[in-house]
């Protein structure tokens, strides 16, 4: 039976879940395009508070299959605050969508309800159940435009694509549970690392099922070799639905990845952190090469993305070295840094636009910096951060992971990402190069005038700004709650 | 909290002259140059300070991130006084030499030259070596922001060369850091990044070296030393006249500064061990680089390219490792960044009156040009180490330390001398003298130097005459710390430079400098 002390913990979930629902009956009774953002982006706001209200004396095992300790409440705050954030610049991104628009806002509670679930999750049933919450609604996120007239992108193209991959992948993800389900006769993490002989498969299987479920999660990772699927989907989705899958759907699934990784002990066996390292090596390299000779912005951080999944990669490797001493502090500000930079940056990106107008060429951008100059540097701030470069969350992020690197000696991985950050500065200087350039004469795609609807997202920016330059000068803060949370992983 | 008011002005002039602009288009040049005076006012009364504080002037010290043992810790002793004052003193020639050639988005551009003002003097004072990074990154930015923006014809390949170059250096830098701060914490059981306590730290050697090896990439790449010195001529030609001031008379000493500070101190065995190389680097990119000069039909690159020549002198200097050779290394640090800014603002100040920087469409300019003639014609000669200025004393107490160490290298290097006094006749025969053609310009676009510049110049001429007739006051700012820096490497040095027996017959006593 389910107490009441067995909910408590569980309110964060419970107030997204309850505040979709609300939604749901709202639109029912009443369209109203701002009332079921408002809701929606109050339900997220009250279950952040309530999350982070609970942050330092919750660490309970809600039924076998979530566990909220100071970790997963961490990262649930900063899902919530994501999506949140991606709810408010998604209300001009939609303004003028020549459809029904409300129930866009369903489908983002929806979907931060799954990524709560796999951030807490410590059983092979809520991954499942909090995945696949998570794809399906980004699926419909995807394909929202659909019946649009006006839409630019190609969203039927991204859905389908992603809908074929991701189930692809959740068969392997399916397909090693149950061979891990064979060895330990439990859906919950255990460790795999000692097993009793008398029961179950021979190691093998065991790698098998590791390396199986690691696809899978490489998949929904976007690292390469199983990268293909990122660049079509994040051009042809909406901007919102990109920022979400980039953001939130990422870290959820990193997180998820971490827990999996530490609770079964997968890096004990030789081969995982060899497959995990030579992925790493390849996500850098693949992301940031395909990266330099892109033309849309939205393609670039798709590639970006994947070097930037290769880097984290890199601390993930050496939590096996180190015995986890620095790496899981290192891959959980990684994350955080991640998200404020690449949300900043597709903030940006869908305040500008709109669903009948996407501003996602590197050209378009050509002036902006004398155009608007506050919007431009705050996008160049973005933009350096991704490369990596001081006063910003970026630089401290990869700091953590240089030392992650160096504390467990991986030196070949360390010269990969020196590289690939190399690399990476020729296609980050570029963007900054073309805001920077003089207004050209006859500005084709002229910017779409701010109206009043856009004033919210330009406080989300303004926002995600200070933050990412916050961290970035004075990360201590953020350096120790990552750090006391991590003693939980 | 002198040092933190020296940083703060330049990064809070910045921000008040970017804003300012909206309000009148000569406001940011004015603000840039009363922060430029005042920083200066400040670096005087640093001058004032007592010294007697084991060796530190001033000093600033607090927790930033305690998670990894990194303070907020500027000091600044007798060597970081000087390059601040130099970086001070060429940061107002900055101002001056973009005062009539900016007008486009004029706030932008001062608050970034006053950015990257502020950069360098944190790397002059930082302590910690997390801290003395971030500075070292911070002051890339707003250089490419002035490269690529006010740059000219071909900026966006100059300004990323720049950067790619300097920032993956950096980045090998990082990892010998964060590997230094880790090898602390096994030793000493916390991580520290402070510079005191790395110096305590004992690291064996083929490690020793490597990390060796990632600081000296990141320092070879600003100096720049040969193999890494393939963006200095890019970034110089199509940088504005102040951003080659500022890169040509401040960011190239940041890599010398890193060196003489860090890169020796912190690996007295490895720095030992590579010395014979990096004097051999020094000689073969003194020669080479002024070879290159010659074939460069560009005023700027052949400057540029004399500049890595000229640095060549330095790290010769640095890595001799005896009082007279780094004595020598600073004060071809402090009379380079004068002389060569200035010859870099004469380019600058002849492309911006005649829009090109090829020599071979100059000639005979000394008839209508006078005044800048006999200006180019000084800082020449005093570039091509004249006795009784700046260049001289340096170079020549650098080869005087080096011949103690590495004869072979010294006497290769002491051919550069030679080739410098070619090259720089070369130039000005090319510009100033022989025939005048007029085939590309009108003749009344070619004014002679105002009364401000010629203020600016003779300023840097003061500078030069002073350090070439009485450099003693520099030698005595940097002499404790160049004795305490010999005296904490000293065990190694006696056991593994080794001194050869002809030197030391002939040059028997080594001690007391000039």
């Amino acid at each position: 039976m389910i107490s009441f002390d067995d909910l408590l913990p569980l309110l964060p979930l419970l107030i997204v879940s309850l505040s979709v629902v609300v939604t749901m009956i709202m639109i029912g009774i009443r369209r109203s395009f701002i009332v079921s953002g408002a809701l929606t982006i109050l339900g997220l706001l009250l279950a952040a508070c309530v999350a982070m209200v609970m942050l330092s004396w919750t660490n309970q095992q809600v039924t076998p299959l979530l566990i909220i300790d100071q970790y997963s409440l961490l990262f649930t705050i900063i899902t919530c605050v994501a999506s949140m954030f991606i709810a408010v610049f998604s209300f001009p991104y939609f303004f003028r969508l020549d459809d029904q628009k409300e129930e866009f806002y369903l489908l983002i509670g929806l979907a931060t309800v799954g990524a709560i679930v796999m951030v807490s999750s410590n059983h092979f049933i809520s991954t499942v159940l909090g995945l696949e919450t998570l794809s399906m609604s980004l699926y419909g996120m995807i394909a929202y435009p659909l019946h649009s007239k006006d839409s630019v992108n190609y969203p039927l193209e991204a859905s389908v694509k992603y809908l074929i991959l991701s189930a692809c992948a959740s068969c392997f993800i399916l397909f090693g549970m149950a061979l891990v389900y064979a060895q330990t006769g439990t859906l919950s993490f255990t460790s795999l690392a000692v097993l009793d002989p008398e029961f179950g498969l021979s190691e093998g299987y065991t790698v098998v099922a590791l390396l199986l479920i690691s696809t899978g999660m490489a998949f929904k990772l976007s690292l390469a070799p199983f990268h293909l699927w990122t660049p079509d989907v994040y051009e042809g989705s909406p901007l919102p639905a990109t920022a979400y899958l980039a953001t939130v759907g990422k870290m959820a699934m990193a997180v998820l990845l971490l827990r999996f990784l530490t609770s079964t002990e997968a890096l004990s066996f030789g081969a995982i952190p060899v497959v995990f390292s030579l992925i790493a090596i390849a996500s850098i390299i693949v992301g940031n090469l395909l990266a330099l000779r892109q033309e849309n912005l939205k393609r670039i951080l798709a590639y970006s993305s994947i070097a930037h999944m290769g880097y984290l990669l890199i601390a993930v490797v050496s939590s096996n070295v180190s015995g986890g001493g620095i790496s899981v502090e290192a891959i959980s500000f990684y994350l955080i840094a991640y998200v404020v930079m690449s949300l900043g940056a597709f903030a940006i990106l869908s305040t500008l636009s709109s669903s009948e107008n996407e501003i996602d060429q590197v050209g378009d951008y050509q002036g902006l910096f004398w155009r608007s100059p506050w919007l431009a540097t705050m996008l160049i701030a973005m933009v350096l951060s991704l490369a990596g470069i001081p006063l910003t969350v970026g630089f401290i992020g990869k700091f953590y992971i240089f030392f992650a690197g160096v504390e467990s000696s991986l030196w070949v991985l360390l010269a990969a990402l020196v590289i690939g950050s190399g690399i990476g500065l020729y296609y980050y200087l570029r963007i900054v190069y073309i805001i920077l350039q003089p207004l050209k004469a006859k500005q084709q795609t002229s910017f779409p005038i701010a109206g009043i609807e856009s004033l919210s997202s330009y406080f989300v920016i303004a926002l995600l700004f200070l933050l990412l330059i916050l961290l970035g000068v004075y990360p201590s803060p953020l350096v120790s709650l990552v750090k006391s949370a991590s003693d939980f992983i | 909290m002198i040092l933190l008011a020296l940083i703060s002005i330049l990064f809070v002039g910045g921000l008040i002259a970017w804003a300012s602009e909206s309000v009148d288009a000569n406001f940011p040049r004015v603000i840039a140059l009363i922060t430029v005076i005042v920083e200066l006012a400040v670096v005087c009364l640093l001058l004032l300070q007592d010294s007697s504080a084991g060796g530190w002037v001033a000093s600033v010290n607090a927790a930033w991130i305690p998670r990894f043992g990194i303070s907020f810790y500027l000091a600044a002793d007798g060597l970081s006084v000087l390059m601040i004052a130099l970086t001070a003193f060429l940061g107002l020639i900055a101002v001056g030499s973009a005062w009539s050639e900016i007008h486009e988005r004029a706030g932008f551009f001062y608050f970034n030259l006053l950015w990257t003002l502020a950069g360098v003097i944190g790397v002059f004072t930082a302590l910690d070596l997390f801290l003395f990074f971030f500075f070292w990154e911070i002051m890339l930015i707003p250089m490419y922001f002035i490269i690529a923006i006010w740059g000219h014809e071909n900026k966006n390949y100059a300004a990323m060369k720049f950067f790619i170059f300097t920032q993956v250096s950096g980045m090998l830098m990082l990892i010998a850091i964060v590997t230094m701060a880790y090898l602390h914490f096994i030793e000493f059981g916390y991580l520290s990044f402070k510079y005191q306590d790395l110096l305590n730290l004992s690291v064996a050697n083929p490690l020793q070296f490597w990390i060796m090896l990632g600081f000296f990439i990141g320092f070879a790449t600003k100096l720049p030393s040969v193999p890494f010195h393939a963006w200095l001529p890019d970034a110089h030609s199509q940088a504005p006249t102040a951003g080659s001031v500022i890169l040509a008379g401040v960011l190239l000493k940041t890599g010398a500064y890193g060196l003489i500070r860090f890169a020796i101190p912190l690996f007295p065995e490895a720095s030992a061990q590579f010395a014979p190389f990096a004097m051999g680097v020094a000689a073969f990119s003194i020669l080479y680089c002024a070879k290159v000069a010659f074939a460069q039909s560009d005023i700027k690159r052949l400057i540029a390219y004399t500049s890595v020549s000229h640095m060549g002198f330095v790290t010769l200097g640095i890595y001799a490792w005896n009082e007279q050779a780094l004595q020598g290394a600073i004060m071809t640090m402090l009379a380079h960044g004068l002389s060569a800014a200035a010859l870099f603002m004469l380019a600058g100040g002849l492309q911006h009156r005649i829009h090109t920087r090829n020599m071979n469409e100059m000639g005979g300019f000394w008839i209508h040009a006078p005044r800048m003639a006999v200006v180019t014609m000084f800082f020449s000669i005093a570039a091509l180490g004249m006795p009784g200025l700046g260049n001289f004393v340096g170079e020549f107490l650098a080869l005087l330390g080096a011949f103690q160490v590495n004869v072979l290298a010294t006497v290769a290097s002491a051919f550069g001398l030679i080739l410098a006094s070619v090259y720089s006749l070369w130039v000005i025969q090319k510009i100033f003298q022989g025939g005048y053609s007029d085939a590309h310009f009108e003749v009344s676009k070619l004014r002679d130097l105002d009364h401000r510049e010629m203020t600016y110049y003779a300023l840097m001429m003061v500078g030069l005459i002073w350090m070439g007739l009485y450099p003693q006051p520099f030698l005595d700012l940097a002499e404790p710390v160049l004795t305490s820096l010999l005296a904490g490497t000293q065990s190694v040095a006696a056991t593994l430079i080794p001194t050869s027996t002809f030197t030391s017959t002939l040059i028997p006593t080594t001690g007391a400098g000039l």
